[in-house]
């Protein structure tokens, strides 16, 4: 459908064609064909919604293979604090790091550290004068693709400061390099809590290329140290913690950045809220908040797709731990021997582009012409929005039809008035709605979803 | 293209829909953001002025290649002094439509500031016509 990259894809043997994925798409990516999901690859802003929302487990992510981090010396494993949260309570933090290395990693890092480097940036951002305000978190991708492709204009509003994988693996560098390791000797592997991280590394936005060399799927990861970890004595990994703070374990929880920026700094979780809340933004009317933190998922990355644990579960479990450790700014540098003035130039990103997705052509006067057709087509259409046609809601399907990509007849309820009308022959309806759905969607069938009484 | 809505007066909860809507479509239009602002701002505006000073009334948007028309036409008090409401900060605003933070004055200031052209028609007990032009 497109040449954009992919980071997830549907497993047809799994997809049932419930619409589940199409009607939760925030950027109508989404349409069934054949009875299968199909996504437009153009818009997709790896949310991961229709992972979540998947009945059958029918999305997969595409991932690098573990394999590869053999090919260096070095190997580094940069994951988020919230990994720590997956694992049983009877795991400590020694346990799941001695896992990791087990697993092949030589050095595991927590991406969140040094974080106090990150905050100071961030801070100085916020306090040039020409920065856009309400400034808005780069941190999640999701977040950010879809500021370029539905707000344009408020990409000047994004921080232009790098996540904090790329923090940690500057600082990882940084460090095997001062024990004497040669730069193309270090493999940073990113343990990713999500698609949009994936993409992130995979086709960057604001930078040219990734600094980490491969990602690594953060239930893919959990799966292998759960099968090697060990419940009894293991070594003391704290010297790979050294630099990790209370507010770093916290960060990728709702309210963990914009607890700390800006006088009066605002926490949306959840990509349909986060929709709503850029429209607000986009008109201004958001008057007075200074700061942004802004994430696809509700509770933040506590419930990445490619996270196990139960996402307010893993919340407590981290605000516990965060208790144990010290204040980012209690943690100082020279300490650790850290070049922080060299790690902040790291952390700049260049301008975000804008990518609107959602214009009908470049030409106005008939992208225009096109509008007036579908708004004359919605006129006909039921207003149900029941996805039986193939798209998520009737307007998009009068847009799919003015775009060439769907008929009059895909609505099923048109076909119904149609026949009752005479205008087509009983046979040719059903021929068209099997079209739609496929042969096999009519017949019984005693495991279809719902005969086993999964409603509510 | 031709957008209508209608108005209710005193339901501040659903003011702003015209707008959003509007924006929408220039949106998929490709239309300039600075202009898309310019021209929600000053909508809205007047949106909100019917919501708040009239009793009910209409928003008629036309779009065309080159600009947005937007007519709103209400039935309410009327505007007895249109020069005197013109200016910045005069207000007749209810105690209650200011606690519900209008009433600045500056709705129709900022309207004249957004829009490329702005006529104002008005009948004392009838109601208020305003029309707005912007160019893209
Ligand atoms: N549609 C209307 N019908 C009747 N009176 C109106 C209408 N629009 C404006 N006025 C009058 O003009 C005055 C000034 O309008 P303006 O929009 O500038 O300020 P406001 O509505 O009082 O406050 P603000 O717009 O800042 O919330 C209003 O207080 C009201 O008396
Ligand atoms: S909130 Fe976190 S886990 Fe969810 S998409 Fe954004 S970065 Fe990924
Ligand atoms: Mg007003």
């Amino acid at each position: 459908m497109s040449g954009s990259p992919i980071y997830h894809a549907l497993n047809v043997t799994k997809c049932i064609g419930c619409t589940h994925c199409m009607k939760s798409c925030p950027t109508e990516a989404i349409r069934l064909v054949n009875g299968l999901a199909v996504i437009d690859y153009d818009r997709c802003v790896y949310c991961g919604q229709c992972h979540r929302v998947c009945p059958t487990n029918a999305f997969y992510v595409v991932q690098d293979d573990l394999a590869m981090i053999h090919s260096f010396k070095y190997r580094v494993i940069l994951f988020p604090s919230i990994m720590i949260g997956q694992f049983p309570e009877k795991y400590s933090e020694d346990q799941i790091y001695d896992g990791l290395k087990k697993v092949g990693f030589t050095h595991i890092y927590e991406v969140e550290q040094p974080l106090q480097v990150l905050i100071d940036s961030i801070n100085e951002v916020l306090k040039d004068p020409d920065t856009p305000k309400p400034a808005i978190s780069v941190y999640c991708p999701a977040i950010v693709r879809i500021i370029q492709a539905r707000y344009p204009d408020l990409t000047e509003n994004i921080i232009l400061r790098k996540a904090p994988h790329n923090l940690a693996a500057h600082f990882a560098i940084q460090r095997l390099m001062k024990e004497g390791a040669r730069r193309e000797e270090i493999g940073l592997f990113y343990a990713t809590p999500c698609i949009a991280k994936i993409a992130a590394v995979k086709s960057p936005v604001g930078e040219a290329e990734s600094i980490v060399d491969g990602v690594v799927n953060m239930n893919h990861l959990y799966n292998k140290v759960m099968k090697v970890i060990s419940d009894s004595e293991v070594p003391d990994y704290s010297d790979q913690r050294q630099n990790l703070s209370r507010e770093g374990i916290t960060w990728s929880l709702t309210r963990g950045e914009s607890c700390h920026f800006g006088s009066r700094g605002i926490a949306i979780d959840g990509i349909h809220n986060a929709v709503r809340f850029l429209e607000r933004v986009e008109n201004d009317q958001a008057q007075g908040i200074d700061f942004i933190e802004m994430r696809a998922c509700d509770q933040g990355c506590a419930s990445g797709i490619l996270l196990s644990g139960n996402r307010f579960m893993t919340v407590e479990r981290l605000e516990r731990r965060a208790k144990r450790y010290p204040s980012a700014k209690d943690i100082r540098p020279e300490v650790i021997k850290l070049n922080t003035s060299d790690l902040k130039e790291k952390l700049v990103l260049e301008p975000i582009m804008p990518k609107p997705h959602f214009i009908f052509g470049k030409e106005r006067v008939k992208a225009m012409e096109k509008m007036t057709r579908a708004q004359r087509i919605v006129c006909f259409l039921p207003g149900i929005d029941c996805g039986a046609c193939g798209a998520p809601n009737c307007h998009a399907l009068a847009e799919d039809m003015v775009n060439n990509k769907a008929k009059m007849s895909d609505c099923v309820f048109l076909q119904q008035q149609w026949e009752s009308e005479g205008r087509i022959s009983p046979n040719k309806a059903f021929l068209n709605v099997q079209k739609k759905w496929g042969t096999d969607r009519f017949k019984a069938d005693c495991n279809k979803r719902g005969r086993r009484n999964e409603g509510f | 293209m031709k957008l209508t809505f209608s108005i209710q007066g005193s339901d501040f909860t659903h003011a702003g829909y015209p707008s959003s809507e509007v924006k929408k479509v220039l949106k998929q239009l490709d239309i300039d953001g600075k202009t898309i602002k310019k021209i929600v701002i000053a909508l809205y505006e007047a949106e909100v002025n019917v919501v708040a000073h009239a009793w009910k009334g209409t928003a008629t948007i036309e779009i065309e290649e080159n600009k947005i028309s937007m007519l709103l036409e209400d039935e309410g008090p009327g505007i007895p002094d249109i020069d005197l409401a013109m200016q910045a900060g005069y207000s007749t605003a209810s105690k209650e439509v200011r606690d519900m933070g209008f009433g600045a004055g500056m709705g129709l200031p900022n309207m004249k500031k957004n829009s490329d052209e702005l006529i104002i028609e008005s009948e004392v007990g009838k109601g208020t016509k305003v029309k707005m032009v912007n160019y893209f």
